[in-house]
């Protein structure tokens, strides 16, 4: 802001005009939507849909989260983080399977207990292997963002093949709890019963990272660390051990995504991370490195423009998604709400 | 003079290829405020960056009561009281101005009686305590800035270039708070190129030139010498109002 | 006049350049010294790969951008010719315009991806590379009627380069003089003649300014260098060079799908080639192309072996069981950019 007059005695509120712009990435989501629905036309698949996209961005977001802080604090690009995903797939999926008994009674009680398990197994699996990637692979190239981006390549790989060495070459069918299956019908409008869960859920995380990092000195650290390391340190605060946690952190949320992406889709392969680490780059590309709003925004739009374009015209669903990655970035080159540095 | 509270002796920097500092002495006497003068280019900010520890030096020592801060992190010298105000001066603009002050006192609870007294150094920051840093104008991020490393007490201060971009009006302003808090006998070094606000606040003045201090003593002396002045600074910062 | 040739770029060391005349000259009596249609065709594949791969060389150890969307540029190229060869069998003018058509395309996309990378970080283009290249390797999948799908396109090549056609009915050295040896030649030829080419664009002032660039892209600025310029330039350089190893891959398979040039695995070949190789030095990519190749096609049959006779140790052979061979590799990538960041030819010249 300019002028360097001298202060007037009253709070300075920007211009309504300022707020509403400052807001504007907000409104795309709804707009998005809206135009959705002019597209489509019939409002109960257009219903169908929308539900889709948001159950898919939810999901993305969860894993895109973790990337976005990882990026936006400590500046290292992951693109380990991959196998956090297909691993936290395979392991959680292999505890539903060995829980086939309870996922499949149909009882409210065993389902939850089962994937809660699945779960804690997956994000415990992941934070772990996020803790040793962290302190042997990441640590010995910070700062240098080419060896980064080749190193944490490798560990994609070597993951990948671990996998197979571990579980096989193949597929995994991952069937969904009985109790999550089917959907309901509202007017004409199907609605999953998984996939509201996924966005119950997607929001709920959404939510309580956002409370994490505004109303803990944690997430003010974490804040400040994103906009401006140096001067966070320059305070005496000890940044590096933070590190490790957001790494850790973001793993586990990976972890989580793996998991309910696999059920999302019934199957897992060990490609999968791959597949969706695409995905998860545009949204936190869109979004705005080190934003966690950013990236919510961001992966409910990749969602639902996944999601309409895959009805209106499916071979170009992908194409979609970098195209509309390519439109924000020419309006925003660092993404609809970056927690910039500098 | 005091006892020096920071020595830095040949301390040379490096920074990729390029030798910025070659061989610096600075002595910073306790209680005083100590101002570092020199063209754009000389090294006043690598001077300050490399006590701060957020550039190593390659070669040389930095003491600061009686500890060597060659091999210690940025966070541990500021915790030996150590406070820093950058150039850019480092406000974390999506923060609030009470978060910034808050992640400066690194106790969860401000010091009310502190905090106060900074207020009536600079009371816009009340008008913005809850508003986005970001919000605020240059003038006024440089008063957060300057409140940031007063809000814990230090020993010592390293301030560069406050009054840069700033307004008359406003560097008058900062000049007096300055000397408020030149009161509580905090030992400053200051980077400065305007010379008025040099005069107003340095007790002891250090000149640089390509990386080496060329010149040190009292601001009063050089302050009544425009001959010297003129060769040190380049023309005679009579001008530099 | 070698060092005019090699444009003042010598190995710089025995070893080295030792190694190199190996290859060289392996590749010169290829089909004289290891007969057979398998070992001429990891021949074809070493020559190839070298061109693919100090093309990318350019991109990422000369400029400092890492880019997924090399194998995008090779595929275009390898279909070009593909699709022209399909509708216009045998024909060398389809060759022509296919081929032309596909070096066209690719530098042109190059140029538009390199004009947007001039917004967006650096750190961005890596990811928004993957994603094109991935999106590409979709459509490439789904427009089946033009590029075949999934199973690609298989077609005639012009016949010289067929072994219908015949030089000479002699037999020279016990290998028959058919158009697989003048195809094979062609492409050796080419493959020497772009690495010359390549040698003397990265030793230009302008390879020069790349590498200020990659250094150091803010000095390079303040030097007055439009650094913008420099790097969609190396993009579009490299991804013609990329375009052209495709044509001569099309070439010579008779068949191009995107299991053969678009798909990622083919993409982190490359870059385990370039870094194992040794980035920033176009040798770099003649050594790591040549091991990775000699490794991935015999190797594998070693680690096969190996298995075999281990196999009363169920864990230690499903480690070596050939299959697994892209996690030794995996391994030896990431211990190369932490040991060794130079590469082998680093190693040979002395340095770390």
């Amino acid at each position: 802001m300019s002028g360097d007059t001298a202060e007037t005695g009253s709070i300075p509120v920007p211009p309504l005009k300022e707020r509403l712009l400052a807001r504007l990435p907000y409104w795309i989501v709804p707009a998005l939507a809206l135009a959705g629905l002019v597209l489509i036309g019939d409002p109960s698949t257009w219903g169908t849909l929308t539900l889709a996209g948001l159950a898919m961005g939810m999901l993305i977001f969860i894993m895109a989260s973790g990337l976005t802080l990882v990026f936006g604090l400590m500046d290292v690009l992951n693109f380990g983080h991959g196998a956090f995903i297909s691993i936290g797939a395979f392991v959680g999926a292999s505890v539903l399977l060995a829980l086939g008994g309870w996922t499949g009674s149909g009882s409210a009680v065993l389902t939850l207990a089962a994937v809660l398990l699945a779960i804690a197994a997956a994000m415990v699996a992941t934070g772990g292997i996020g803790w040793f990637f962290e302190r042997v692979i990441v640590k010995p190239v910070y700062g240098a963002h080419l060896k980064q981006i080749l190193v944490t390549m490798g560990g994609l790989i070597v993951a990948e093949e671990l996998i197979h060495l571990i579980w096989g070459p193949n597929q995994i069918p991952l069937p969904r709890p009985e109790m999550l299956k089917g959907s309901s019908v509202l007017g004409d409008v199907v609605i999953e019963r998984y996939r509201l869960l996924a966005v119950v859920l997607g929001a709920v995380i959404f939510a309580a990272l956002r409370w994490a990092l505004v109303s803990t000195k944690l997430g003010l650290l974490i804040r400040a660390g994103v906009e401006n390391g140096e001067m966070v340190e320059a305070l005496g605060y000890r940044i590096r051990r933070l590190f490790v946690l957001v790494f850790v952190a973001g793993s586990a949320l990976a972890g989580l995504g793996g998991v309910m992406w696999g059920l999302y889709d019934e199957i897992i392969t060990a490609q999968m991370g791959l597949n969706i680490l695409v995905l998860v780059f545009i949204v936190v590309i869109i979004g705005g490195l080190g934003s966690v709003e950013g990236c919510f925004i961001g992966a409910l739009l990749v969602g639902l423009m996944a999601n309409y374009t895959g009805f209106l015209a499916p071979k170009v669903a992908l194409g979609s998604n970098i195209l509309l990655m390519i439109v924000i970035l020419m309006w925003r080159p660092r993404g609809l709400l970056p927690a910039g540095k500098g | 003079m005091a006892e020096p509270l920071l020595r830095l002796s040949g301390v040379h920097t490096h920074i990729g290829r390029y030798h910025i500092l070659q061989g610096v002495d600075l002595v910073v006497p306790e209680g005083e405020l100590t101002m570092l003068l020199g063209r754009n280019g000389a090294g006043k900010t690598t001077t300050l960056r490399t006590i701060m520890g957020l550039w190593r030096a390659s070669a040389g020592t930095l003491e600061f009561a009686g500890n060597d801060l060659g091999p210690l992190a940025t966070p541990d010298i500021a915790r030996l009281g150590v406070g820093y105000v950058p150039e850019n001066m480092g406000v974390f603009a999506g923060l609030t101005v009470r978060e910034n002050m808050t992640l400066a006192a690194r106790e969860r609870v401000l010091d009310r009686a502190r905090l106060d007294w900074i207020f009536s150094l600079f009371p816009a920051l009340t008008k913005f305590w809850a508003l986005p840093a970001g919000h605020l104008s240059g003038g006024q991020k440089q008063m957060l800035s300057i409140a940031r490393a007063m809000i814990e007490p230090r020993r010592l201060i390293l301030i560069d270039e406050p009054s840069k971009g700033l307004a008359p009006a406003i560097v008058d302003a900062l000049i007096q708070a300055m000397l408020e808090l030149k009161r509580t006998a905090t030992t400053i070094l200051m980077v400065e190129q305007n010379f008025r606000m040099a005069q107003a606040l340095g007790d002891s003045v250090a000149v640089m030139d390509d990386g080496r201090v060329v010149h040190s003593g009292r601001m009063a002396a050089l302050a009544a010498d425009s001959a010297l002045q003129a060769r040190l600074l380049g023309l005679s910062l009579g001008a530099h109002q | 006049m070698l060092r005019t040739l090699l444009s003042d770029d010598l190995p710089r060391s025995r070893p080295l350049a030792a190694l190199l005349a190996l290859i060289v000259l392996a590749l010169a009596l290829a089909p004289f010294l290891f007969p057979g249609i398998r070992s001429l065709n990891t021949a074809a594949t070493i020559c190839i790969f070298i061109v693919l791969v100090a093309s990318y060389d350019l991109l990422l150890g000369y400029t400092g951008i890492v880019s997924f969307a090399h194998t995008m540029f090779f595929g275009i190229g390898a279909y070009g010719v593909a699709i022209a060869l399909k509708a216009t069998p045998g024909d060398w003018g389809a060759v022509a315009l296919g081929g032309a058509v596909g070096l066209a395309v690719a530098v042109a996309l190059a140029f538009v991806i390199g004009l947007f990378a001039l917004r967006v970080q650096a750190i961005f283009f890596a990811m928004v590379t993957l994603a094109v290249a991935s999106a590409f390797l979709i459509l490439a999948s789904q427009l089946s009627g033009l590029t075949g799908g999934e199973d690609g396109l298989t077609y005639q090549v012009p016949r010289v380069l067929t072994p219908a056609f015949t030089l000479t009915d002699e037999r020279i050295l016990g290998v028959r003089m058919d158009g697989r040896l003048v195809g094979y030649y062609l492409l050796f030829a080419a493959a020497i003649a772009l690495v010359l080419v390549m040698l003397r664009v990265v030793n230009s002032p302008f390879g020069r300014v790349l590498q200020a660039i990659r250094e150091n892209q803010f000095r390079a600025e303040a030097l007055g260098y439009r650094t913008a310029a420099y790097r969609t330039a190396a993009t579009c350089l490299s991804a013609g060079a990329a375009a052209l190893a495709g044509i001569l891959m099309a070439l010579w398979q008779k068949y191009t799908g995107p299991d053969t040039t678009l798909s990622l695995s083919i993409m982190i070949d490359i870059l385990l080639m370039v870094v194992i190789g040794g980035m920033g030095t176009v040798y770099g990519a003649v050594v790591g192309a040549t091991i990775f190749v000699l490794a991935k096609n015999y190797l594998q049959v070693l680690m096969a072996a190996a298995a075999t006779s281990v196999a009363h140790l169920p864990l230690l052979a499903k480690l070596i069981s050939p299959e697994r061979w892209l996690l030794w590799l995996g391994l030896l990538f990431i211990l190369s950019v932490y040991f060794f960041p130079t590469g082998i030819v680093g190693r040979l010249r002395g340095r770390g």
